[in-house]
């Protein structure tokens, strides 16, 4: 069974996307997601400052399996990426919802959020996935 | 239906992730396919290579029907206990499998693909149809038996501290028969070491009975040896410049663009194998494409398909991989025979730097870039 925070929502693809105190949004791809991917390898992720849009593409994932898209959960600007996933991309393996975050967006309507899967119903996502 | 190996529950214990595999559930990995990776480059481990298809030849005419059989030729073991890497082709030259033929005693022992069974043992019965020498001829699939794989630098030790067989004689592509109770070396043994694999590392390929099989592996678990799953098994043998069958090759390449000119033997000239007109047409019209390697020297992952730009030519990638051991993209790629040097490979789109060199990227363990 793979690790579900209740503080994040969730994207039917797979993506995280949790609200911080500074009213910005961290996203990263769920413990669910790197399970099925296998050992990341690369991560490819979109410049500071981009403006990216809910449910489109927003970087790349390689794994040792394939390379998968990332898609924006909500949108808004990039305001910082994880860069040390250039050097350590396995932490996305290992800790996906901490380390392994891919990059922040200071949302243009943080009410989006509410448009994803709440935890709950994430679970409930995964588990239908899997038979 | 997929099948199974003796080796399932084992796999299941050890936490394998099992994925269908050329009609077999094999582990994909058992955790981690790069940690797996590295542990066979710096340590030991073992794969259960039970779904690959083992056939014994034997009768009078074995060497005869193998010599017509086989692109390389075997009469180049002279004496049992030898073994040769080789292809069997297609009258178009065709590569229809690549396999290892092993001298034994009293006849021949062939290994070749789990993913070609399905066509090999058909057109082996079909070339036995048409040799004139069929009558002195046996062909026996032994499905029965299980295979293990027990590569890297601490292999033999591992593998002769548990086995307590002394492998320690045989050179690369030699191979003994062992009576598993005694340990000891014998004619027709119950179990076949041979000093060979499919990782650029030290080791050795067993085949044996299937309970032996289990208790062997059960026994290199005890001494610490890591089971490796096919993930690994592929990015093991892509660092090794290994070619896979159906992803580097193929019915519809033929050993001059595979990298596998090598394993043709030409002579004698009076020797007539399956595909020889063909590939003598095929080198008289002038070789166009090879099969070489490729660095990525730009961020990302090469994959299989990719399309490669160079000054001769457009190419193809056909195994590409992240390397664990060298941190970067490697390849397998056909390009146009001229191709050379600094080339661009698209990825997604996009096109991003890399450069051709030689097909072999690491060996026992060291970079050979």
């Amino acid at each position: 069974m793979s690790e579900i925070p209740t503080e994040c929502r969730y994207a039917s693809t797979h993506e995280w996307a949790r609200l911080e105190d500074d009213g910005t949004v961290t996203v990263g791809i769920t413990d669910h997601a790197q399970n099925a991917l296998g050992d990341v390898v690369y991560v490819e992720l979109p410049e500071s400052d981009a403006q990216v849009n809910a449910a489109e593409e927003a970087g790349v994932v390689e794994s040792v399996k394939a390379a998968s898209d990332i898609y924006a959960p909500i949108s808004g600007t990039v305001i910082a990426i994880n860069s040390a996933l250039d050097d350590a991309p396995e932490t996305v393996n290992d800790d996906p919802f901490g380390d392994g975050w891919f990059f922040k967006i200071q949302p243009d309507d943080v009410a989006q959020l509410e448009e994803l899967h709440d935890a709950e119903a994430y679970a409930e996502l995964c588990e239908s996935e899997e038979h | 239906m997929t099948q199974r190996t003796a080796l399932y529950e084992e796999h299941v214990k050890a936490g394998a992730k099992l994925v269908p595999f050329a009609g077999w559930d094999m582990p994909l990995h058992y955790g981690s396919q790069v940690q797996e990776h590295h542990v066979v480059r710096t340590a030991s481990g073992v794969f259960d290579v039970s779904h690959m298809t083992v056939i014994d030849i034997e009768g009078s005419a074995a060497l005869d029907f193998l010599q017509h059989l086989l692109a390389n030729d075997a009469a180049k073991l002279t004496a049992a206990g030898q073994a040769q890497y080789g292809v069997m082709l297609n009258p178009e030259g065709g590569i229809i499998d690549d396999l290892i033929t092993y001298r034994r005693a009293n006849g021949y022992r062939l290994v070749v693909n789990a993913g070609t069974r399905d066509k090999v043992i058909p057109w082996l019965a079909r070339q036995q149809d048409q040799f004139s020498q069929a009558n002195e001829l046996s062909i026996t699939e032994r499905a029965e038996l299980a295979m293990l794989a027990i590569q890297g630098p601490e292999a033999i030790a591992k593998f002769t501290a548990v086995s307590k067989m002394d492998v320690s004689g045989l050179a690369s592509f030699e191979f003994a028969e062992y009576n598993p109770t005694s340990g000891a070396q014998e004619s027709a043994g119950a179990w076949m070491v041979a000093r060979t694999g499919y990782t650029g590392e030290d080791g050795v390929e067993a085949i044996l009975p299937a309970a032996d099989a289990v208790r062997l592996w059960q026994g290199l678990l005890g001494a610490g040896v890591q089971p490796i799953g096919l993930g690994a098994r592929d990015t093991l043998r892509c660092e090794a410049g290994l070619n896979l069958y159906g992803q580097d090759m193929d019915d519809s390449i033929n050993p001059l663009i595979a990298n596998l000119a090598w394993t043709i033997a030409w002579k004698p000239e009076t020797r007539d194998f399956v595909g020889r007109a063909a590939l003598t047409a095929i080198k008289a019209a002038g070789v166009t494409e090879k099969l070489t390697g490729l660095v990525l020297i730009g961020k990302g992952v090469i994959r299989h398909g990719y399309v490669v730009k160079t000054a001769a030519g457009d190419g193809e990638v056909t195994s590409g991989i992240f390397s664990p051991t060298l941190g970067y993209s490697i390849a397998l790629a056909r390009v146009p025979k001229a191709a050379k040097g600094e080339v661009e490979v698209e990825i997604r789109g996009k096109p991003v730097a890399a450069k051709l060199v030689k097909p072999s990227f690491v060996k026992m363990g060291q970079a050979m870039l």
